[in-house]
């Protein structure tokens, strides 16, 4: 932090040449085109979901088909219970990712092998509760191309919301997933010195990055399938 | 390359990751307030007002992750210019998209009878597990 704040005190000529404009390595860079990448596939599903629904007179009400939770008693009615958990369980991973950032800054081996784990921990929580959920709304009728729930106005619903719901929502558990791989990958790397050889844990900020875009992600997606 | 930061400084990033969460925290617990508020509410003009503040939460959130857990805000100008400015795409894709999707659904509203009346007939609620639908729909 303190070489951006030197550098930006002065009047520079970023693009003059002798200097690095971004002033962050270029893996870093790369990591952020690729995210920005990311974040227009994610927001094309958003944006077509949102257009389907606003042609369609009706929808089903997300209260009443995501009331349920594990272990629950059958015909319980919890609305947004369980997604709250799944996402305080992302936010808290992502918690933990940020403290594993702090730690390799600081070249605290223990920290980051100790965050880490947590974070990996997270990750594998939420896809169980994630898996769990899919298991139980396909056992209620629902997946791709079939819909059992009624629109919130008691008529007819169409597939377009299970479509939306289970493709969105899977390729964000994708996501997830490939996070949780590249974590354990760091992990591993962390346990081996090879960022110690290195001199730096510049990868546990890019893995980072990933991680926390993974949560920014279900942000959107948490809200418009189970709030709006 | 590697930079090790100082006590104080230790501190103040701890300090600032504190804080990040708890208004993380704070906003989603608001979200869901808001949510549960929601649920069986028959006021249209409230519910859209409702739907409105959490879209606004979301925003709120969005920044809070990218600013802080993802450290774009104590990056130069130059690097959160060029990652910020192309997203700003997403304000027209959504005005755009979704007014779209708005002027077909009057358009078929008015053109097209058979849309209108599948939106005004009540259906009963289906019931059963998958194997039996499927079974039934054979």
């Amino acid at each position: 932090m303190s070489n951006v704040t030197t550098a930006s005190s002065t009047e520079a000529k970023w693009w003059g040449g002798g200097k690095s404009p971004f002033n962050v390595e270029y893996g870093k860079v790369m990591m952020w085109y690729f995210l920005m990448s990311d974040a227009f596939t994610f927001g094309a599903f958003l944006i077509s979901y949102g257009t389907v629904r606003f042609s369609t007179n009706g929808w089903p009400d997300p209260n009443e088909v995501f009331r349920s939770f594990p272990f629950a008693p059958e015909g319980v009615h919890a609305p947004l219970v369980f997604v709250s958990v799944m996402t305080f369980i992302l936010i808290v991973s992502s918690v933990t990712m940020v403290l594993a950032v702090h730690a390799g800054k600081n070249m605290d081996k223990n920290g980051v092998v100790r965050n880490m784990i947590w974070t990996i921990i997270g990750g594998i929580a939420f896809l169980s509760c994630q898996a769990w959920e899919w298991n139980h709304l396909f056992h209620e009728g629902a997946w791709w191309g079939q819909n059992p729930f009624i629109n919130a106005d008691g008529t007819a619903s169409s597939t377009n919301f299970t479509n939306f719901f289970f493709t969105i929502t899977g390729f964000h558990g994708f996501h997830v997933f490939s996070g949780v791989v590249i974590n354990i990958i760091m992990l591993i790397m962390t346990l081996t010195d090879k960022f110690e050889q290195r001199g730096h844990y510049l990868m546990i900020e890019k893995a980072g990055l990933y991680w926390h875009f993974v949560d920014l992600v279900w942000v959107f997606v948490f809200t418009c399938f189970y709030l709006l | 390359m590697a930079h090790t930061h100082t006590a104080e400084e230790n501190k103040a990033v701890i300090a600032e990751i504190k804080k990040v969460t708890i208004i993380l925290s704070v906003l989603t617990i608001v979200e869901l307030i808001l949510g549960f508020w929601m649920i069986g509410m028959q006021n249209a003009g409230l519910k859209l007002a409702i739907k409105g503040s959490i879209v606004i939460l979301m925003m709120a959130k969005a920044f809070y992750i990218v600013a802080y857990f993802m450290h774009l805000k104590h990056e130069l100008k130059n690097l959160i210019m060029t990652i910020v400015v192309p997203l700003a795409l997403f304000i027209w894709f959504i005005c755009a998209f979704l007014s779209d999707g708005n002027s077909f659904r009057n358009l078929r509203n008015t053109y097209n009878p058979y849309f209108k009346e599948q939106s005004t007939i009540k259906v009963e609620k289906k019931e059963g597990a998958h194997d039996e639908k499927a079974i039934e729909q054979k």
